[in-house]
């Protein structure tokens, strides 16, 4: 599996305390229940979208097609020269 | 609970008021607005109802009131708004007090116009009377010219034969007529006098006021010639016929000076005069203007109070009115308070009577709702108000929407300018709703700031994850893909493929959305967008349909129709599980299993070539093949024909359990409807006592159907019809998801098509005159992304949005057959009556 175990935690974390954690802290008052709805909804629609795109790039079937002066430019400046 | 989730209880009151108090309970309840009042006398004729002429003085100050204000407005002064709260209804002793005023003003008002009216006229006459002594001085100029006098003696000629030497004398009448009538009036002369008179006129140069139209018009002076009576009564009838006004025009030049000097005194005069009464006019108008909102306010409020009194019943003994009222069973405190405050202000000793009435009907639905919540429940009550205390969508819907929405609007920059818009007008609320702006389609975005804000913020966020800002990428956390092309390779091949199952894929993930590296792929970057996105868009239906068949669970719940959740919920969660829930597995089965196997990159190890990419099978067509009980003939014979062990085993398995849902789906509840009948009948016939005991009992709190034996076929289309709907909806809304897919597919090519084809230009050009250039291609690439890819796109996906929430979601679910609450209440009689106004 082409999964990292960094990122999955973070974000699974951050919208598991959105959307699990404050919705304890939700202010007292006629809207209580709206604000805790909104926080899970946010929360669940959020994490699930962030989670297809990460499990969709995980193991990639295909790669992408690019021109070869694209090629050259993302060599110099993404990082790794390309070999001569 | 008195929430959003569900709409509020409602009880029918009866309301016992005493008639001094009526009036002051009633304006209570109207600044309250929580009670919804019924008609108690349907069929007395308007006429015939006890305060009718209440309401027709009402009407009358109406009416004196509306002319005052156009009045107002014709002259351009400002009515001043109401400093302050709304005054409230004034008591009925004050009602004759406001007669008398507006009585008072229009009278002067009318007054004042009609001598305006007058004065005006005079000033006219004097006016063209003026220019009459100016012009006809050179008529009379030329007429005593000596090189005329072959034109004179030709006029004369016949006639002095005739009349034999007597002193002919010219007579003549002066006037003025309108210019446009000048060809028809000359052609009408010469035709009637035969020839014998002698027309001169000559244009007045300004032009006159019309005392009755206040229109400017431009007049010409004439001067007639003619001998004789006859000729004079035929020229008077015809300046008459075109509505020309005859003045008396002395001979003598003396006379005409004197009569000169005379006019202009006058006129000067007469404008002294019309100026005070023009200025009299004014002040009036303007006294008026302070205090015209506040009367409008005041008599609009007596009006609905006596409309609301028409609908009571008045008791035998003529002392006190009944009402009948829908009222929220929460608000019953305050709605006593005010009753109370109503029967002290009036001063009467008898207190009201607030007595609760059991009913079989159906109550109106309320939401109680903020400005923030309300924008949301609008959206729902456009397709259907709820059935009474079911399901509300609405808090869900102020998430869903906007998520839904963004997932076909994807951008950050867009949504950027759509998250700002949105906040800006949040932010000045206040001030954008105290100008009253007219304009119906600035109000239809007013009223959605919150929607328009939400759905911003969320464009943002899908906005980062498609990695997508007005058609480029970002790369914060570093691309997972590199080149390992060398130089000799790149410089031959125009496009190379990186291939993930190598060192080119650094075999993790971008840690958030897509990679930036596939922005930058022009050539395959919609395969691989479209696989992710018809993904996605699926696995998003399946949970909203999910959702929404989870909320027919919570009603069944609430309204205790067991047996609803056994013959109903299951099979459909059940149907829609077995199916689309497992395609959905099967998703993310693929996205995990198959892919690169490092480090044995490229291996042609059979065990690895089968979770490789080569291996991936096609989940429509496995899906497919599922529902047909088929199987491909393998075509890849060193692949598995199946994600995991014991596949096709479980796929049967599902899909016979999903299709015996159906016939549970349509035959369970008639037949248990059937059986309860035969039960209740046969207990029937033991004792009459007992049955109509149990027919009350075995009712539920809603109103149990009364299972009459013809009534049977009708459940039973009726449950075909629903089963029907349901089975084949589940499969065309799982397709109409797709929607997401598509238009989020489209706004990306827009984008992109706007910056290769615009901004691109603009920005590749070089020296000072490119720096112009791209000064005026932004602006055009700003016109198009802001009318073309934020407006159109996004009223687009508000559409669509709009739709999968009406339709796939609510469909599951939602019977919206109830009517609104609609309080009696000031508030919305004086918005409403405000904006008939304009």
């Amino acid at each position: 599996m082409g999964a990292s175990f960094v990122p999955i935690t973070v974000f699974t974390v951050f919208w598991g305390v959105v959307g699990i954690v404050c919705p304890f802290f939700a202010p007292k008052g006629p809207n209580r229940g709206i604000i805790q709805v909104v926080l899970m909804l946010t929360a669940a629609t959020c994490w699930l979208f962030w989670l297809c795109a990460y499990m969709a790039q995980m193991n990639p079937l295909i790669g992408p097609r690019l021109d070869n002066e694209t090629l050259i430019w993302i060599s110099q400046t993404w990082g790794k020269s390309y070999k001569q | 609970m008195g929430s959003l989730f569900r709409s509020e209880e409602m009880t029918l009151c009866q309301l016992f008021l005493q008639s001094e108090a009526a009036y002051a309970c009633v304006s209570e309840l109207g600044e309250l607005g929580l009670v919804q009042f019924r008609d108690l006398n349907p069929d007395v004729n308007a006429f015939q109802r006890k305060f009718v002429n209440e309401v027709r003085r009402c009407d009358e100050m109406e009416r004196k009131l509306r002319y005052l204000e156009k009045e107002i407005r014709r002259d351009g002064i400002p009515m001043l708004e109401i400093p302050g709260e709304v005054p409230e209804a004034p008591q009925p002793r004050e009602m004759i007090d406001l007669e008398a005023t507006f009585e008072k003003l229009e009278n002067e008002l009318r007054e004042v116009n009609q001598n305006a009216e007058a004065l005006k006229r005079n000033y006219l006459e004097l006016t063209e009377l003026k220019h009459i002594l100016r012009k006809t001085q050179v008529f009379f100029d030329e007429m005593a010219d000596p090189s005329r006098e072959e034109e004179q003696v030709t006029l004369l000629g016949e006639e002095g034969l005739m009349a034999g030497g007597q002193a002919l004398k010219l007579g003549f009448v002066a006037g003025v007529i309108l210019r446009e009538r000048i060809p028809a009036f000359e052609r009408m002369l010469w035709r009637a006098c035969r020839g014998n008179v002698f027309l001169r006129q000559a244009e007045i140069d300004t032009p006159l006021e019309d005392p009755s139209s206040s229109d400017q018009v431009y007049k010409s002076v004439f001067i007639i010639f003619f001998q004789g009576d006859q000729l004079k009564t035929r020229v008077k009838k015809i300046c008459e016929g075109f509505r020309a006004t005859l003045y008396p025009c002395p001979e003598a030049p003396a006379d005409r000076r004197e009569m000169a000097m005379g006019v202009m005194t006058r006129i000067e005069d007469l404008n002294t005069v019309l100026g005070q009464t023009q200025d009299h006019r004014h002040r009036v108008l303007v006294a008026a203007a302070k205090n015209i909102k506040n009367w409008f306010v005041k008599v609009r409020k007596i009006k609905a109070i006596y409309h609301t009194l028409n609908l009571f019943n008045l008791d035998v003994t003529q002392k006190c009115l009944i009402a009948e009222c829908w009222v929220p069973a929460l608000d019953m405190e305050t709605i006593q308070l005010a009753l109370r405050r109503g029967t002290e202000r009036s001063g009467s000793s008898v207190p009201p009577i607030l007595n609760r009435m059991e009913t079989l009907e159906d109550p109106p639905t309320y939401n109680r709702t903020n400005k923030f919540t309300s924008a949301f429940q609008n959206l729902i009550y456009a397709y259907g108000v709820a059935t009474y205390r079911e399901v509300n969508p609405a808090p869900y819907t102020i998430i869903t929407f906007p998520f839904l929405f963004a997932v076909m609007f994807g951008d950050l920059g867009h949504g950027a300018l759509m998250a700002a818009f949105g906040f800006w007008m949040c932010y000045k609320e206040k001030p954008l709703q105290a100008k009253k702006i007219d304009s119906e389609i600035w109000n239809i975005f007013f009223g959605g700031r919150y929607i328009v804000l939400l759905m911003g913020l969320f464009s943002m966020y899908t906005g980062l994850i498609y990695n997508d800002i007005f058609s480029k990428s970002l790369n914060i956390f570093g691309s997972s893909w590199q080149n390992n092309y060398n130089e000799s390779t790149l410089r031959e091949n125009k496009a190379l493929q990186l291939n993930p199952d190598s060192e080119d894929y650094l075999q993790y993930p971008y840690a958030f959305g897509i990679d930036p590296v596939w922005q930058l792929a022009e050539a395959n970057k919609i395969i691989f967008m479209n696989a992710y996105k018809m993904k996605i868009s699926i696995i998003i239906g399946v949970f909203h349909m999910l959702f929404g068949v989870c909320m027919s669970l919570w009603n069944h719940i609430y309204f205790k129709r067991r047996i609803s959740i056994y013959v109903e919920f299951i099979p459909q969660i059940m149907f829609l599980t077995l199916l689309f829930f497992y395609m959905v597995l099967l998703m993310f089965i693929k996205w995990t299993t198959y892919g690169p196997s490092p480090p044995y990159f490229g291996s042609q190890d059979p065990e690895i070539v089968k979770t490789s990419g080569f291996c991936a099978p096609s989940i429509l067509i496995t899906f497919i093949n599922m529902m047909l009980f088929k199987t491909d003939a393998n075509t890849r014979p060193q692949c598995d024909p199946t994600m995991f062990a014991g596949q096709i085993g479980l796929q049967k398995f599902f899909v016979i359990l999903a299709l015996m849902c159906v016939p549970v789906m349509l035959f369970g509840k008639p037949y248990y409807l059937m059986k309860e009948q035969k039960k209740r009948a046969s207990q029937g016939h033991q004792s009459m006592e007992a049955a109509a005991e149990n027919g009350a009992a075995g009712g539920a709190p809603a109103p149990a159907p009364r299972g009459h034996d013809d009534d049977i076929t009708e459940v039973f289309i009726h449950q075909a019809i629903h089963t029907i709907e349901y089975v084949l909806g589940s499969v065309s809304h799982t397709a109409s998801y797709l929607r997401l897919w598509a238009l989020s597919l489209a706004h990306a090519q827009l984008a992109e098509v706007a910056w290769n084809m615009l901004l691109r230009k603009g920005l590749k050009s070089a020296g000072y005159q490119g720096g112009i250039y791209l000064y005026v291609v932004f602006a055009g690439w700003a016109a198009i992304s802001v009318s073309i890819l934020v407006l159109m796109e996004g009223l687009s996906a508000f559409l669509h949005t709009l739709r999968l929430h009406w339709v796939e979601f609510q469909s599951k679910f939602y019977s919206g057959e109830g009517y609104l609450f609609q309080p009696f209440s000031f508030e919305v009689i004086l918005d409403s009556a405000g904006q008939t106004e304009e």
